[in-house]
């Protein structure tokens, strides 16, 4: 298989990666980064526990091309703490139980990133909209629905989600990148 | 501050909403599941899989395989001829098939290659020649005289049939105001736990020790497997869980593929990745099984339970697996939530060319207590009687005896009632509603684990050992696995009450068979009951050390010594040490302290002494009562889920927060049961093999469910606490299917309840009234 250079900036950190063309990002992510928060689940494209954030929208990591991120900015679970502090919706999964078996956890908290970051104060049926494709089997979404609106009203100021940067997750210097 | 001034005001570790003391790791995406573990230089395993549902094995051909490049290891059923099996008694499934395949999917060959693309290619170069066999894909036709036995020793395909008979039972049913027979069709569902199955397997040639990581609910199983299927002594082998993604049931047994990936890298002699897909996953099943119900119950005019009388027939699929205790645990559960008096129970398994059917949350009883408790409804309306006092005539008393030796000490279901119909308005709105919507409401329960394990050695049903070291950090060593209910965090909680210590001081060492002592696993909700009990001895024997040592050095006899938590103090005065030196003070000429804690289920728990009295036995029962309403769209037959209100009587919470965690998600795995979830096949191969054809409800479907607690302490739970993880998905499906008959008066007799069966019943219902209403005008026309 072909190889070419992919340049693409992963939680905050520019890249120049040699990648095939038909190598998934998730095999991108897990295999050659060592990000392995993000899961696969399925076959491709059934559960959403591979969900990524690509140019601040949400995206299924295991039926996307590692290619089609060229140039792009991707944010994974590693990507979202904040000096090895967890964002809000981090802190919340882990305090309201949104978390179980913790499979589904990190495209659950993905998918609600990016709905936080559009809609600050998102009604439960914008939630449920928002993670309609991220599916969970210990919760019965009782207590992510709780998680995600405790995040939706914490202090926005106090934590980093939608108002800062993201940091660099890789090795070798630390950089912010402004959204 | 004197001791009971410190015992009103300290913090307990217990009762209070603790998050997951390994829930850091999960949202944060540190948690290293199977197979997130580093695998540089692993070689990647692949599985063959039968393509026919029944069929002898003439010939298979590696050759072409074995002579590609990157091709480490080919193995087949040639390569191990122990079968295996979690029941010691019904071991007769080989990790690659010999001779014989049963069912679509069954794995036959494996390899190990460099690289995902060389293992698929060598998949391809097997050449298979399989002739075929007749198949059987439901229990009538594998039962058909001149059907071909799928295993010599079971003519007819009958793994099990039980019969049992207890109390007076015909004269129960003779005693019976009213008796009502009814049928029930329940579709085979399956766990679909979102962590695909992976096992990492390192194989040792030098030295010959095997390590194996699994996402195994049960590593002691999986360890006794591996030493039966490659003929290694158990000394040799060593298995670790690491983070597991859910299980339910799917991962009680061992399960094929992790017998595979270790004689793969014993084969190649490294280390090798076997990550199955989500079909394979599927495919390697285990879930509950089809069943038909006959059910019939004898009431009194005052809607007190005088008999029931019931058939159970289910579909088992290829291997025995934990076949045999489903269908005893189908019968056994008809007791010990109500007082029935006499009951027979007739119960059937049967093989067919499916994949193997096994261990579900809820395991054996769940399709029993929707056929109970819809009947039971359809009863009270034609006594009259409403469907809350019809349970309230027949609540036990505790301490009771079932007709069928089952032991209950404590029992909440009264209150659970009370609260749930409260909570609901049931009183007020219940039959007010209007046509299409619906409150329905049920009752269920569960064992609070096993009283007698699968492998009845002479050991204590568990053991938890803690080490004290120089640090001052407590270390619970147990080989409970978390699979996502919060064991861990239950035993951290346990053991810091105890001592009185901060959780911050415990630390869970869990599930490495090289470390951890051996637990029987995560399964039948026996982890807080059983594991519960041994950390609290675990901690109350560290504690009597740390006492003894404050005495030794402040020169006082031990029992004047009072703990208050990480303070050591001379009763009655002021001299104390502080926890740092205390724990010096027993390291002292001793060194790091080790200690363990045991329990065993008290032997009146134990069951009577017929033949499968063991299952359904346990030391301690759950009870769940919920109410659920619906609003049913009569047009398209679509069912929505409008509200729950569940009370589970968990004994003591010692976590409420898991706790709710635990009965929400048994609740809404209820309702994916109830109204779509189902498994189907074509001639033996499975159409819905997938999250998306298989499917599970998403958030958009799923209600708000009220959770309460009830708190009816048992005698033998640990601080008085039961089961919260399996009892109260149950009863969500008749108070479901009693919904719909609220909302628009038909009884669902087949589930699931999906938008086409609700449908076809409704029509039938129109049909059915057409026709009377047409006889009634020409019967009035000839009477005019």
């Amino acid at each position: 298989m072909r190889k070419r250079l992919l340049s693409v900036a992963i939680n905050g950190c520019a890249r120049e990666d040699a990648v095939a063309d038909d190598r998934l990002l998730l095999d991108y992510l897990r295999e050659d980064l060592g990000l392995t928060g993000t899961k696969r689940g399925c076959d491709g494209g059934e559960c959403g526990a591979c969900t990524v954030l690509v140019d601040g929208a949400p995206a299924l990591a295991c039926i996307t091309l590692a290619l089609r991120c060229e140039g792009r900015r991707v944010e994974t679970i590693e990507g979202v703490a904040h000096d090895g502090r967890m964002s809000r919706l981090q802190r919340a999964f882990h305090e309201q139980l949104g978390t179980q078996c913790g499979f589904c956890t990190p495209g659950m908290i993905m998918a609600a990133e990016a709905l936080l970051r559009r809609d600050p104060a998102p009604t439960d049926d914008a939630v449920r909209e928002a993670l309609s494709g991220n599916l969970c089997r210990c919760t019965g979404y009782v207590k992510i629905l709780e998680s995600v609106q405790a995040a939706a009203a914490a202090d926005v100021d106090e934590q980093s989600c939608g108002s800062s940067a993201t940091r660099c997750t890789c090795a070798g210097e630390e950089r912010d990148e402004a959204r | 501050m004197k001791r009971d001034d410190w015992v009103e005001r300290r913090q307990h570790a217990i009762g209070v909403r603790q998050p997951l003391v390994d829930g850091v790791e999960k949202v944060t995406g540190r948690a290293r599941y199977t197979a997130d573990l580093r695998t540089a230089g692993a070689l990647v395993g692949a599985i063959l899989r039968s393509p026919v549902a029944h069929g002898e094995i003439r010939r298979i051909d590696t050759s072409r395989a074995r002579a590609i490049e990157g091709v480490r290891a080919v193995i087949t059923g040639d390569d191990c001829d122990v079968p295996y099996g979690v029941i010691p008694i019904a071991q007769n499934e080989f990790p690659l098939a010999r001779e014989r395949v049963r069912y679509c999917g069954e794995p036959i060959a494996a390899v190990a290659a460099d690289d995902v693309a060389t293992a698929r290619a060598a998949l391809e170069a097997i050449d298979v020649d399989i002739g075929p066999l007749p198949a059987y894909f439901d229990p009538a036709s594998a039962q058909a005289v001149g059907a071909l036995p799928l295993h010599a020793n079971k003519p007819g395909n009958v793994e099990r049939a039980v019969d049992h008979v207890f109390g007076d039972f015909a004269g129960g049913m003779a005693r019976a105001d009213l008796v009502r027979e009814a049928h029930f069709h329940y579709a085979e569902v399956t766990h679909a736990m979102m962590e695909p199955n992976a096992a990492l397997a390192e194989y040792d040639a030098e030295r010959d020790r095997l390590t194996l990581h699994s996402v195994t609910q049960v590593p002691y199983y999986v360890h006794l497997a591996l030493a039966r299927c490659l003929r290694m002594d158990a000394s040799r082998i060593r298995v670790v869980k690491p983070f597991v993604g859910g299980g339910f049931g799917h991962r009680t047994e061992t399960l094929n593929f992790e017998i595979v990936a270790a004689l793969l890298a014993r084969a190649a002699g490294g280390t090798v990745a076997l990550q199955l897909t989500r079909e394979e996953c599927f495919l390697t099943h285990r879930g509950r099984p089809e069943t038909d119900v006959r059910i019939a119950i004898g009431l009194t005019k005052e809607g007190r339970i005088t008999a029931v009388d019931c058939d159970v027939v289910q579909r088992g699929g290829a291997y025995a697996g934990y076949g045999l205790v489903t269908i005893l645990y189908a019968g056994a559960l008809l007791h010990a939530i109500y007082a029935v008096p006499a009951c027979r129970y007739h119960g059937l398994r049967v093989y067919t060319n499916t994949p193997p059917n096994g261990a579900m949350r809820g395991h054996g009883s769940v399709d029993v207590r929707h056929a109970f408790e819809a009947l039971l409804d359809t009863m009270a309306d034609e006594l009259r009687l409403d469907a809350f006092a019809v349970r309230r005539a027949n609540l036990l008393d505790v301490p009771h005896r079932t007709v069928n030796d089952l032991q209950v000490n404590s029992y909440g279901l009264a209150e659970c009632l009370d609260r749930v119909e409260q909570a609901s308005g049931w009183r007020e709105r219940h039959r007010t509603l209007g046509r299409g919507r619906g409150l329905g409401m049920a009752c269920s329960h569960y064992a609070s684990g096993a009283a007698k394990p699968v492998h009845w050695t002479g050991e204590p049903h568990a053991v938890v050992n803690l080490k004290l070291d120089f640090d001052g950090a407590v270390s619970v060593l147990t080989g409970a696995a978390d699979i996502g209910q919060g064991s861990s965090t239950l035993l951290a909680q346990t053991v810091a009450e105890v001592l009185g210590v901060g959780l911050e001081r415990i630390r869970i060492v869990a599930n490495d068979s090289a470390v951890t002592p051996k637990d029987n696993g995560s399964y039948s909700s026996r982890v807080s009951f059983m594991v519960g009990n041994a950390a609290i001895r675990a901690a109350e024997a560290l504690k009597r050390v740390l006492c003894e040592a404050a005495a030794r050095r402040l020169a006082v006899a031990r029992e004047a010594i009072v703990c208050e938590g990480e303070t050591y103090r001379v009763a009655g005065g002021e001299r104390s040490l502080g926890f740092a030196e205390t724990v010096a003070a027993a390291l002292e000429g001793n060194g790091t302290v080790t200690v363990k804690g045991t329990w065993s289920t008290p032997p009146e728990t134990q069951g009577g002494t017929f033949k499968g009295a063991a299952v359904g036995s346990s030391a301690g029962f759950s009870y769940s009562a919920q109410v659920v309403e619906v609003s049913v769209d009569e047009d398209t037959g679509e069912v929505k889920v409008e509200r729950v209100w569940v009370a589970h009587d968990c004994g003591r919470a010692i976590n409420p927060l898991a706790v709710e965690g635990q009965v929400q998600g048994s609740v809404w795995m209820g309702m994916g049961q109830a109204l779509g979830e189902e498994t189907q096949y074509h001639d033996g191969l499975p159409l819905r093999a997938n999250l998306l054809d298989y499917r599970i409800p998403s958030i958009v479907e799923s209600p708000p469910i009220e959770t309460y607690i009830v708190e009816a302490a048992d005698p033998n739970g640990p601080f008085g606490a039961k089961e919260a993880g399996e009892g109260s998905l149950a009863g969500f499906l008749p108070a479901l299917t009693n919904a719909i008959a609220d909302a628009i008066g038909v009884r669902m007799t087949e589930l699931p309840v999906s938008a086409d069966r609700l449908r076809e019943a409704i029509a039938a219902r129109r049909r059915a009234e057409r026709v009377r209403d047409a006889v009634r005008e020409a019967s009035t026309a000839r009477t005019a």
